[in-house]
């Protein structure tokens, strides 16, 4: 019997099976942000155990509330900051380097195909576009893997999805993600990882392959897995480039983390996206969804560009082609949040952001902010958030707000009109075939 | 070990998240105790208000993927200072119900069935329900009424709840 990817990186990194169908894996990365882990720095302390397994497989950064909004959020930061330093954490990003982690942390190549990484943040499953199995976990997780460098787990059943066709134009990585949620549900995946491949996949930047394993958690699933290809090998090129003679090569040694062609899967679901339109989400659960086209005309007032899941330059590129030489509409609020420092210094010097700012968004500093309802763009009661985030739960963006998901692009366009509606190159495509 | 005992709150809906549970704006607090008065401030469940309807109560019956959403402990911790030690739902998010385990508290499935019940039989009137953890049954107690159910923990949740959590269990063996 074949094995599937997760079950080759579990056989590759499991110390120990305590019982049948729980595997202990070694981890290659412990990732940190102020959020989730000064509780378990502190219960730590409490222990008289205040140490690391191996500072440089401890990657630390404070990105949901940056800079400090009050003195709550100011001790977070301090706990973690000065945690890092105790315990010669050296890749700790601080205010000026700091962007929202699973963004930073990528970019930094931190994650290799066959690596095994935990977080204390559920969407810890973005990394899976590497080929890596990377899961979001609890703060007592994250405190046993900080000391102990392990974590365990129930066996890797997989769920591969095979998508077919060519992406039509002006329809996105986003768009896809939303679909598959709304196909299997906000449980469907629970206990598996989501093995995302096909054509579709093959043909995707690493920005959009992010995109999408980023929301596997709002299936239920435990990780997005990706096959590593060429465009892995680019992307991680400058920080392999020692390890390998070639980008051959290097892909060669990848190559064994990809699934066997008879490996069991949970179940295989394909689909063919040639025909998929623009999405957007309607109500308080990642699953509920429509396309713009149904939602056309709800009006919004707020924008939100930014987050995990499509803060990249990708998605500002996108976003900006939109906005170029046009106006938002003076009824809604346009936030930009490049996701690190990188995206914001390549936005600038692309003209991104100045295409934002006289369009007339408010362009802040790379921060989780807003998507967890914490700062820079909280919504008010009764308000309605187009947003290009991951969750639109009650409450989420702020009490008593509403979060409609989608894309930078159907986001964009929003905030021109003011509305939910699709961008011109969908429109476009769509009048060429004469709907 | 902890107390899985108590009065029964019944939440009738699935997919219950984690913000639902504790909002993120708490999770600024570096500690447990602080959590207690917000433990349910976003729940969207008509008739339910998280300042009155907790009052007594030590166990939740619930429907399908609760839990689901963000990874925080919090949402663990919000239950344990409100002396809710067991969750009994038809089924889980993988993340809060290993939290539920790694900090010695329980997350119970129980078939639709079952589940549907216990919804019938007791929602509406004062339930006790007491958890025997060794011999995995739970026993539901009404003025009129009562049952006892099985249930199965896996053999390892079951070994983390009883060396008092995860980090008891890993640091004695790894």
């Amino acid at each position: 019997m074949g094995k599937t990817i997760a079950e080759k990186i579990f056989e590759d990194h499991c110390i120990d099976q305590p019982f049948q169908d729980v595997y202990v894996l070694k981890l290659d990365r412990v990732f940190c942000h102020e959020m989730t882990t000064p509780m378990a720095i502190k219960d730590l302390i409490a222990r008289n155990k205040d140490r690391v397994f191996d500072p440089d497989k401890i990657k630390a950064v404070i990105d949901h509330v940056t800079p400090a909004k009050d003195s709550k959020t100011a001790e977070q930061g301090k706990i973690l900051r000065d945690w890092a330093e105790r315990n010669g954490i050296k890749d700790f990003f601080d205010i000026g380097r700091n962007g929202v982690c699973h963004a930073l942390f990528s970019e930094k190549g931190f994650v290799r195909p066959g690596f095994t990484a935990i977080m204390g943040d559920s969407h810890t499953c973005t990394y899976g576009a590497f080929g890596a199995f990377a899961a979001g976990v609890g703060t007592t997780d994250l405190e046993v893997g900080i000391l102990k460098g392990v974590c365990a787990f129930r066996s890797p059943r997989a769920i591969k999805f095979i998508l077919k066709g060519t992406l039509p134009n002006g329809v996105y990585a986003k768009d896809v993600i939303l679909y598959i949620i709304s196909k299997v549900g906000v449980n469907g995946a629970t206990d598996c990882v989501m093995e995302f491949t096909g054509p579709v996949i093959d043909s995707m930047s690493m920005e959009s392959r992010m995109t999408i394993c980023n929301m596997a958690i709002e299936a239920g699933g435990t990780c997005g897995i990706c096959y590593p290809d060429m465009v892995t090998v680019d992307y991680l090129w400058d920080f392999i480039k020692d390890e390998f003679p070639s980008k051959e090569e290097a892909l060669n040694s990848y190559r064994k983390y990809i699934s066997d062609s008879n490996a069991k899967y949970e179940k295989v679901l394909e689909y063919d996206l040639s025909g998929l339109e623009p999405l957007v989400t309607f109500g308080y659960k990642p699953d509920e969804v429509k396309t713009v086209r149904e939602m056309e005309g709800t009006k919004v007032n707020q924008v939100y560009i930014g987050s995990c899941t499509n803060g990249r330059i990708e998605d500002l590129r996108i976003a900006a082609k939109v906005l170029k030489g046009k106006k938002i509409s003076d009824k809604v609020r346009g936030i930009l949040s490049p996701a690190t420092p990188k995206v914001y210094e390549k936005a600038l010097s692309e003209g991104i952001i100045k295409t934002f700012m006289d369009a007339g968004f408010c362009v802040t500093n790379p921060t989780c902010g807003a998507c967890i309802g914490m700062s820079n763009g909280v919504l008010a009661e009764g308000e309605v958030c187009a947003s290009t985030t991951n969750r639109n739960f009650n409450g989420r963006m702020g009490k008593g707000g509403m979060v409609h998901l989608m894309s930078p692009a159907t986001a964009a366009a929003t905030a021109i009109a003011g509305y939910i509606t699709n961008a011109p190159l969908f429109r476009a495509n769509q009048r060429r075939k004469g709907r | 070990m902890k107390i899985f005992e108590g009065e029964i709150l019944f939440l009738d809906r699935s997919d219950i998240n984690t913000d639902e549970i504790i909002p993120a704006k708490y999770l600024t607090d570096v500690s447990r105790e602080a959590l207690k008065p917000y433990l349910f401030e976003e729940l969207n469940l008509n008739g339910f208000d998280h300042k009155k309807s907790l009052t007594g109560k030590g166990v939740i019956i619930t429907r399908k993927n609760f839990g689901c959403g963000s990874s925080r402990e919090h949402a663990l911790w919000a239950l344990e200072q409100n002396n809710i030690n067991v969750v009994i739902a038809e089924s889980f998010a993988r993340i809060f119900r290993q939290n539920s385990f790694n900090c010695g508290m329980l997350a119970i499935e129980l078939p639709s069935d079952k589940i549907e019940m216990l919804f019938f039989k007791y929602a509406n009137k004062k339930t006790i329900a007491n958890v025997n953890f060794e011999k995995e049954e739970v026993t539901f107690c009404s003025e009129n009424n009562s049952d006892v159910l099985k249930f199965k923990l896996g053999e390892f949740d079951k070994a983390v709840v009883s060396a008092g959590g995860w980090i008891n269990y890993a640091n004695k063996k790894y």
